[in-house]
């Protein structure tokens, strides 16, 4: 069977990992998540689908889906511009700064998630600007944007750093030489072969925006059908037992993440492609 | 570019012509840390204002109290067992994935990340609906009297799943960019599959390897969410260091959540100083390899 399935080589133990892949994977992994499915599987489809229509639970879409899409364009834009900075220009502090971009992915979404409020509270340091102008920031949707942000920064710059360092300067002055303006390099130039890896880092930032709990919650003020997101309706369903529809709902998130997943997988596809190109 | 442009040198010629003026320099280099300092550096700074708002002594006091400390310790015995389980997963697939040429590859691939793009909350309620008292195995496991939910080992069941990917994401890019010629040459040379293994293979990708255990170290000790499902929240039990931040921010407590926070943020902050010192290490090893894949 092994000799159809892989190319035949010296090396030993592929047998040994691989099936030990393949057992680690399906136990952790793969059966619990099909217990999802299977579980959905008890409920009829009109019961299934009254579930997660519901009013409360349209509401939470609404605010899970629209605040990670608003979180996600505004890293995306700023992402461009710190990944620009910090491959293209010469500051001080800015090695620090690098390696700090990756903190929302080091720093518990907890402790994330209280400093947040008590940062956007109508008394906190950020806060208190935004409460004279009758704007508040925490418990409210605002909030939960604000939390978003913070978990998806690092990935727009994570993925547009590299490409944008890999740029060859020929590219730049031949446009130059062509007498196009910086800004017509840029954006018929640089913007085009750094769009693949921005939508990447777009949808990455999106996809874990949408499954964000740990900083959310403590921002949002969780109010149904306002400030409700979709994963703590599932824990709320949970502690009231309603184990059949904490499950239904969540199907719709997991069907929507393998969703993302493929989307993600063909942009990078499209990006290795791209940027293989000379 | 005409007569000013030819009476610079070369290299400023060259330069001028693809580079901005100072000016839109310094106000996008001042955008982008406005944006930096807003959403990063303020709350970072402000954990360690708000834990030692109340004075030094209130924050050991916060750290060193009964149930924070057993928190601390239930996370760190968490991290102890996840990680390296996880690590041997990382360079079983690993091994398997860039070592060898199978079909289904890339499927296989996609299913190790799978973990990274399932929320937490899911994370945690999968295995409530298999080992829950309501659960596929409940009412044998409360025969037997053991319990998972609610105790420790679904916390570890909760965090192993969330951690599945790191290693393996870091290694299989440096292991596919070194390609298979020294192992092969070891195996010629008569060398036994782990021999080959513990002295050519592991010496070329231990940087790869430790950077992996210290990002999934980082998500084990602070993952919230998955756990905070399946632990029960029982205080001085089954509640780990983020748990135990949420509990203690919940009675309003805001000096002590912050205090034990700001231990989560030390460990942070030592993530990404570590994370950093290896990451120049490796890209010497293989420059640009794994970039692609560093983006989460």
């Amino acid at each position: 069977m092994a000799s159809s399935f892989r190319q035949h080589t010296v090396l030993p133990g592929f047998n040994l990992a691989l099936g030990f892949t393949l057992l680690y994977l399906s136990l952790i992994v793969l059966i619990p998540l099909s217990a999802a499915f299977i579980k959905t599987a008890s409920l009829s489809w009109p019961q299934f689908w009254t579930t997660v229509t519901t009013p409360r639970v349209m509401a939470s879409y609404r605010l899970t889906f629209g605040a990670s899409l608003a979180a996600a364009a505004v890293n995306a834009v700023f992402g461009l511009l710190v990944a620009w900075v910090l491959v293209r220009y010469r500051f001080p502090g800015k090695r620090l700064i690098d390696a700090l971009v990756d903190l929302p992915f080091a720093l518990p979404t907890a402790v994330a998630g209280i400093a947040l409020t008590a940062l956007y509270a109508a008394n906190g340091w950020i806060g208190h600007f935004f409460e004279p102008l009758g704007i508040k920031i925490a418990f409210t949707p605002l909030g939960v944007f604000v939390a978003l942000t913070f978990i998806g920064l690092p990935f727009v710059v994570r993925t547009v750093q590299p490409v944008l360092e890999d740029i060859e300067s020929e590219l730049e002055e031949a446009a130059a030489t062509l007498g196009a303006n910086r800004l017509q390099t840029f954006s018929r130039v640089i913007f085009p072969t750094l769009l693949p890896a921005l939508m990447t880092g777009f949808a990455l930032a999106f996809a874990r925006a949408v499954g964000e709990y740990g900083s959310v919650i403590f921002i949002a003020g969780n109010m149904p059908m306002i400030s409700e997101i979709t994963p703590l309706l599932i824990i709320t369903k949970l502690e009231q037992y309603d184990y059949a529809g904490a499950t239904a709902l969540a199907v719709v998130m997991l069907v929507i993440s393998f969703v993302m997943l493929l989307v993600i997988n063909l942009l990078q596809w499209w990006s290795r492609r791209r940027s293989a190109m000379p | 570019m005409s007569a000013i442009a030819l009476a610079m040198p070369a290299g400023a010629q060259r330069a001028s012509a693809i580079q901005e003026p100072a000016w839109v320099r310094w106000t996008l280099i001042g955008l982008a840390l406005a944006f930096l300092t807003l959403f990063l550096f303020v709350p970072l700074i402000s954990v360690f204002y708000e834990a030692l708002r109340k004075g030094v002594e209130v924050y050991f006091a916060s750290i060193v109290e009964a149930d924070a400390l057993s928190a601390i310790k239930l996370t760190l015995t968490t991290a102890a067992i996840a990680v390296p389980l996880n690590l041997v997963f990382g360079l079983a697939a690993a091994w398997a994935i860039a070592k060898f040429e199978f079909r289904g590859k890339n499927l296989l691939i996609t299913l190790i990340d799978l973990p990274f793009s399932v929320s937490p909350v899911i994370a945690g309620l999968i295995y409530v609906l298999i080992f829950g008292l309501q659960g596929w195995l409940g009412p044998w496991l409360l025969e037997h009297d053991i319990k998972i939910i609610f105790a420790v080992p679904g916390i570890l069941l909760a965090t192993i799943f969330i951690t599945v990917p790191f290693v393996a994401r870091e290694l299989i890019p440096l292991m596919q960019a070194q390609g298979t010629e020294e192992e092969e040459a070891a195996v010629v040379l008569g060398a036994s599959g782990w021999q080959t293994f513990f002295r050519v293979t592991l010496p070329n990708i231990k940087w790869g390897l430790l950077y992996g255990a210290i990002l999934c170290n980082a998500r084990a000790m602070g993952e919230f969410g998955a756990v905070s499902v399946v632990s029960g929240h029982i205080r001085g039990l089954t509640n780990t260091m983020p748990l135990h931040v949420e509990i203690l921010y919940n009675e309003y407590n805001f000096a002590a959540a912050f205090a034990v926070a700001s231990l989560l943020a030390l460990l942070a902050l030592v993530t990404l100083a570590l994370k950093t010192l290896v990451e120049s290490r490796t890209v010497k090893q293989t420059k640009g390899q794994a970039n692609e894949h560093r983006g989460t």
